[in-house]
């Protein structure tokens, strides 16, 4: 058998980091204790009794689980996206600073191959908890309430985009600055991008084209708040968004609500930002003195 | 300066002096300023000439979550060398570097010296034709750097050239077929060991000496004072009786007068008192 390409190396040490550090094992034990209580919590709600000491409608049940989903998903996704951030912070400044990277670096192995297969290795683990940990609390809440959101491949897709983007903007940062702050920076990011969605959002309520641009600017430098929006359309049921259409343009200024999936421009900008950020990683690496 | 196949080179020279940026410009590991260098054959930084070079560097730390087995296996695929060699050339190395009884142990649970005798096998790996060695006996005990002198010896006769940093002149002394002073980022002195040391020096036992007779002794030479011995790195047999007399008139009482051979580490720190 050949010896595997160094990207692949690379990526398959990244991801055996993870495993013997046993940060797999700690996501997989806290993910199965958040979809078991979240699933005792569905259950509750088509069980519970209202002021007329009956159960809640079919119909009752699909809304609020929808809507509770969105909330719990919330929690997944910035789960995800504090674990990207803090993993990829260090991923590569650590091993600079501790020399680890100095004798794999005199091998004939490029920096954009350590660059890209630490990118992949991350983006492997990020994937398989975003779609592991999406199913199984779909199955969960399935089997409590029956509800299915309308559109959970999307949403996986979406949810697990959103992670990717920071662990890509956590490796940039990691080219450069040392683990602590290029984590700090990456999960600050995230939360100035979900601020500056709502803001966008509150623009678009009040029909203000200039504070709607802050949302649009937020979601191009950083396009995580655009597919969390692509994830919550994803899981709102039709007789939501009938709701919100029909409350106007205020409706839209909700940071837990998305009437219209993201514009298929936005999707082709996320391509481009995840080239552009893996080519400024490559740069700054290959640029850095060891 | 050029370091020829099969020989040993030590590359001398004080703290900030510029040796392990040396060492980085020629694996390409840093970008030259100015200037060129060949490797092998090759410009410094030539992607395939690392396939042809071993590398111990100065801050060594490997996967402390891998066995030093794993460590030498995920080298090996890096290098790349064939997979049907790996298990040999994994064997062969852990026994040289004397890790064979620990090779399936965790490298987080190895000493600062066994972590360093892994980066010495990672050097090793694939019997390369030119092996950096940077501080290579740093972690080491007495045993562990008599050891090191050892595979450095068996490198060179197998053809390597070893091209050695270090601090310790007396190990470098023993081992090496040349050297090169550096400071500054300059080479200041090179050559064999006997271009090097032709001087000889001379150690004084002495007592009664002011400061001002001290200065007045300068004229015999560069010296070394350490309390009541004093060391002139560069003074030849025949001036000894007018130097013993010029003591004895500054006030001073000698007791030991012992002609030796300059060390390297008296033509060291001489070359840099020079400089």
């Amino acid at each position: 058998m050949p010896a595997l390409p160094p990207v692949l190396v690379i990526a398959r040490l990244t991801v055996q980091e993870a495993s013997r550090r046993r940060l797999l094992l700690a996501l997989v034990i806290l993910t199965l204790i958040v979809v078991g209580i979240s699933a005792w919590g569905f259950y509750k709600i088509s069980t519970v009794t209202g002021p007329n000491g009956k159960p809640p409608s079919h119909e009752e049940v699909i809304i609020v689980s929808s809507q509770l989903l969105i909330f719990v998903t919330f929690v997944y996704s910035g789960v995800l996206a504090l674990s990207a951030a803090v993993v990829a912070g260090p991923l590569i400044s650590n091993e600079v600073e501790s020399g680890l990277i100095l004798s794999i670096l005199a091998r004939p192995v490029r920096r954009s191959e350590i660059v890209i297969g630490k990118w992949l290795g991350l983006a492997i683990l990020v994937t398989i908890y975003a779609v592991g940990s999406a199913a199984l609390e779909m199955t969960a809440v399935d089997w409590a309430t029956t509800y299915v959101p309308p559109h959970p491949v999307e949403l996986i897709i979406y949810v697990g985009l959103e992670g990717l983007a920071l662990l890509s903007l956590g490796l940039l940062l990691s080219t450069r600055l040392s683990g602590i702050t290029g984590g700090v920076i990456a999960l600050v990011a995230w939360l100035m991008a979900w601020i500056g969605g709502i803001v966008g959002d509150i623009g678009t309520g009040l029909q203000n084209e200039a504070v709607q641009d802050v949302g649009i600017v937020s979601r191009l430098i950083l396009p995580t708040d655009g597919l969390w929006r692509g994830a919550i359309n994803a899981m709102e049921p039709d007789v939501i968004l009938a709701q919100l259409r029909g409350a106007g343009a205020f409706a839209r200024a909700n940071p837990f609500a998305a009437l219209d999936p993201p514009p298929v421009a936005f999707l082709l900008w996320v391509a481009v930002w995840f080239s552009l950020i893996l080519f400024l990683s490559i740069w700054s690496f290959r640029t850095r003195e060891i | 300066m050029t370091v020829p196949r099969g020989e040993i080179f030590g590359f001398l020279g004080p703290n900030g002096a510029g040796k392990t940026t040396a060492v980085k410009l020629l694996l390409g590991l840093l970008a030259p300023t100015s200037g060129e260098a060949w490797v092998l054959g090759q410009p410094a930084g030539n992607l395939g000439t690392r396939r042809r070079i071993g590398y111990l560097p100065e801050l060594f730390r490997y996967q402390s979550w891998l066995s030093a087995r794993e460590v030498l296996a995920m080298h090996c695929e890096l290098a790349p060398l064939p997979r049907s060699t790996w298990k040999e050339e994994i064997d062969r190395t852990l026994t040289t570097v004397g890790l064979a009884e620990r090779g399936r142990d965790r490298v987080g649970t190895f000493s600062k010296g066994m972590q360093q005798r892994l980066g010495l096998g990672v050097a090793l790996l694939g019997k390369p034709d030119l092996v950096f060695l940077d501080e290579p006996t740093s972690a080491l005990d007495p045993v562990g750097r008599h050891d090191v002198r050892g595979i450095i010896r068996e490198l060179a006769a197998r053809g390597t050239a070893v091209f050695l940093n270090s601090h310790l002149l007396s190990e470098v002394e023993q081992v090496c077929d040349r050297v090169a002073v550096v400071d500054h980022g300059r080479v200041i002195a090179g050559g064999t060991m006997q271009e090097l040391l032709t001087g000889s020096a001379v150690r004084v036992l002495v007592t009664g000496l002011t400061a001002d007779g001290h200065s007045s002794l300068e004229s015999f030479g560069p010296m070394d004072v350490e309390g009541e011995q004093i060391t002139f790195t560069k003074l030849s047999a025949d001036r000894v009786p007018e130097l013993v007399s010029e003591m004895v008139k500054l006030g001073g009482r000698v007791f030991e007068v012992v002609p030796r051979h300059q060390t390297l580490e008296d033509r060291f720190l001489q070359l840099l008192d020079e400089d």
